[in-house]
């Protein structure tokens, strides 16, 4: 019956011109109209003003009258003493909390997936997800009060056992556990919500014939579960590979003091500081640009392999 | 368009009364073996629960206990020598008060407008006759992918000379493309053809058919995209930090973060009205504990009611992704 209704408004469509068929519409382009000013004026304007990076940007002579350096600021950031560093930093926070804290949402999904009981299986994805509605600022000015060396909760505790508080903002080492560690706390649990939703579409049957055949709970969520959502975990990690470089730099920005700087500051971090506090523009927009073409790379390089993944996996 | 279909039917299912499986568990006997496990399983749950929720629970027990308690340990599970002084000085601080003002002007106005803009626009974009649909797609799309870098937004942003003005903070990230096409996903899959052109016989323009029929149709839809933009207005700050210069148009975020993260001392509540630096200091400490709390406990308390919201629209993503 669709196809009755939509034949005659394709005969009509293939013979009038485009413009005729285009203004017929044009409410619709009313209504598309403020979303596209948005991206031309907020994204597409900054990405054509990306180019000062190339240029020695003054704010008279804007975004094409500047004078044209060529790959100068890129040679000087490769070539500083602080490139090495930045990059390694950037690199291992985002490895590292890559690694560690993917697994988790996975074992909650599992776990919870277990609860026999509707409502704690309710209260517990509650708490679970809580964290996630908190902002960022909050978080970290929370990680400061709860690690603080004179009051804080957690060198009370180290105290009472005997220990030496410990100065966790302001040591280096401290930085990527604590990152990480606020990051897993914050964010586990809403990711959970996907893998619990592969969960429950695993077909109920194939629990019911493992457990005729004498299958444990262990058993099954071993056999039954994780082969039933290993293609989403697939995906999913592919896909956060490819986001290596893109970390949650306004964390970073608040966790920095200057004590922790060697293993705190990141490609991002140092973007900010020298392009809208140093107010060396060109410079820091090369090292932006820097960032966000290894980042391209990386998304564009694994999204290929997700979709052969994709190909050979279920989907 | 089949990878659109499955968040679309648990939209649908969420109705229905709960599936078999969950009621499969209680029927069975358990062994040995499964008894253990049922052990390890609560037991993990248990730790998460309480790891999740004990830090949260400190910092409101120590928020309405003496600061020297807190200082020197004595405060774990139940508050010490309960005071609200903190929260009376946060109340009566006219930065942390105007920040809040601030924040709910920047929240409502913010959310507003992208709202607005993303339910427009992604009506129009899941509209299979528009002229030059694919094109529009890809120039969003591309957005995604590629960025100007933090410099050039800066510099946007200066030229327009929205620079320390509200604009600055609601404009620049008002439409995400993912939420757009969540929603254009959403209308693709819940507005039928078949309603549109019943609609156009009885003579309704697109405009008339997007305000009567296709707007109170995505009820579910509006839901979650005004909760999604009010927790990210609400919690923002990167934006206020880089463009705005007058502190009297801080939202809170940025004002909790001078006192959180900085730990500025609230210029008005400091010094005057405490004797000396270090009774100050803890008062600074007490409040710190009251604003996480003030700040969070909106949020915190409409999630139960939002959680469904948010789960759909987690899953949407998800899927399309």
């Amino acid at each position: 019956m669709t196809a009755q209704a939509e034949a005659p408004t394709t005969i009509v469509a293939r013979r009038t011109p485009w413009w005729r068929r285009a203004s017929r519409s044009w409410q619709l382009y009313v209504l598309l109209a403020p979303a596209v000013v948005y991206v031309l004026v907020f994204k597409y304007w900054p990405m054509f003003g990306a180019q000062i990076a190339f240029r020695d940007y003054n704010p008279v002579d804007g975004f094409i009258g500047s004078p044209w350096v060529g790959l100068e600021h890129f040679t000087r950031f490769i070539e500083s003493f602080q490139f090495e560093r930045l990059m390694v930093n950037t690199l291992t926070v985002n490895a590292l909390g890559l690694l560690l804290a993917f697994p988790v949402p996975i074992i909650l999904a599992l776990v919870v997936n277990q609860l026999a009981s509707d409502r704690f299986k309710k209260f517990t994805q509650t708490v679970l997800y809580a964290p996630s509605f908190i902002s960022v600022v909050v978080v970290v000015g929370m990680i400061y009060l709860l690690f603080s060396p004179r009051s804080g909760i957690v060198n009370n505790a180290i105290t009472a056992f005997g220990g030496d508080p410990v100065f966790f903002m302001g040591s280096p080492e401290w930085f990527r556990p604590l990152y990480i560690g606020s990051d897993i706390w914050q964010n586990a649990g809403f990711s959970m919500i996907v893998y619990l939703a592969a969960l429950t579409a695993i077909d109920p049957a194939l629990h019911e014939a493992a457990r005729v055949d004498g299958a444990n709970k262990w058993q099954r969520m071993w056999h039954i579960d994780i082969p039933g959502i290993l293609p989403v975990i697939t995906i999913l990690f592919i896909l956060a590979i490819g986001n290596l470089f893109n970390l949650g730099f306004e964390k970073v920005l608040l966790m920095q003091t200057d004590l922790n700087l060697p293993t705190s500051e990141v490609i991002q971090t140092y973007v900010y500081k020298t392009g809208l506090q140093g107010a060396q523009f060109s410079y820091s927009a090369a090292i932006g640009l820097f960032n966000s073409l290894i980042n391209l790379a990386l998304l564009l390089t694994f999204n290929w392999v997700a979709r052969r993944a994709n190909k050979t996996s279920l989907w | 368009m089949t990878t659109t279909r499955p968040p679309v039917e648990t939209t649908a299912s969420i109705s229905k009364p709960d599936p078999q499986p969950v009621r499969r568990h209680r029927r069975q006997r358990e062994s040995g073996a499964d008894r253990a496990f049922t052990i390890v399983v609560t037991a993990t749950l248990l730790c998460a629960i309480v790891v999740i929720l004990y830090p949260l629970y400190f910092v409101v027990v120590a928020s309405v206990s003496e600061p020297s308690a807190i200082l020197n340990g004595d405060v774990w599970l139940w508050p010490r020598g309960l005071t609200f002084e903190g929260y009376a000085k946060i109340l009566s601080d006219p930065g942390i008060l105007r920040g809040f003002a601030n924040s709910v002007l920047y929240t409502v106005v913010g959310t507003a407008i992208s709202v607005a803009t993303i339910l427009c626009g992604a009506y129009a974009l899941s509209r299979r006759d528009l002229f030059g649909r694919t094109f529009f797609m890809l120039l969003f799309v591309v957005t995604m992918f590629i960025d100007g870098g933090l410099i050039a937004r800066y510099l946007v942003v200066q030229e327009l000379g929205m620079l320390n003005t509200m604009w600055a903070v609601v404009l620049p990230g008002a439409v995400g493309v993912w939420n757009l096409i969540i929603a254009r996903t959403f209308f693709e899959s819940n507005v039928p053809d078949e309603l549109r052109d019943a609609a156009q016989l009885d003579g309704a323009n697109d405009f008339r058919f997007f305000w009567r029929i296709v707007l109170p149709l995505s009820k579910p839809l509006i839901a979650l995209m005004v909760m999604i933009h009010l927790v990210a207005n609400w919690n923002a700050f990167f934006d206020a930090l880089i463009f705005l210069d007058d502190e009297n148009k801080y939202p809170l975020q940025l004002v909790l973060r001078n006192i959180l993260i900085q730990s500025e001392v609230s210029a008005s509540g400091g010094a005057g009205a405490v004797d000396s630096y270090a009774a100050a200091q803890r008062m600074g400490e007490l409040m710190k504990y009251g604003m996480i709390v003030i700040s969070t406990i909106p949020l915190l308390i409409a999630l139960p009611f939002m959680q469904k919201h948010f789960t759909k629209g987690a899953l949407l993503g998800a899927v399309k992704s």
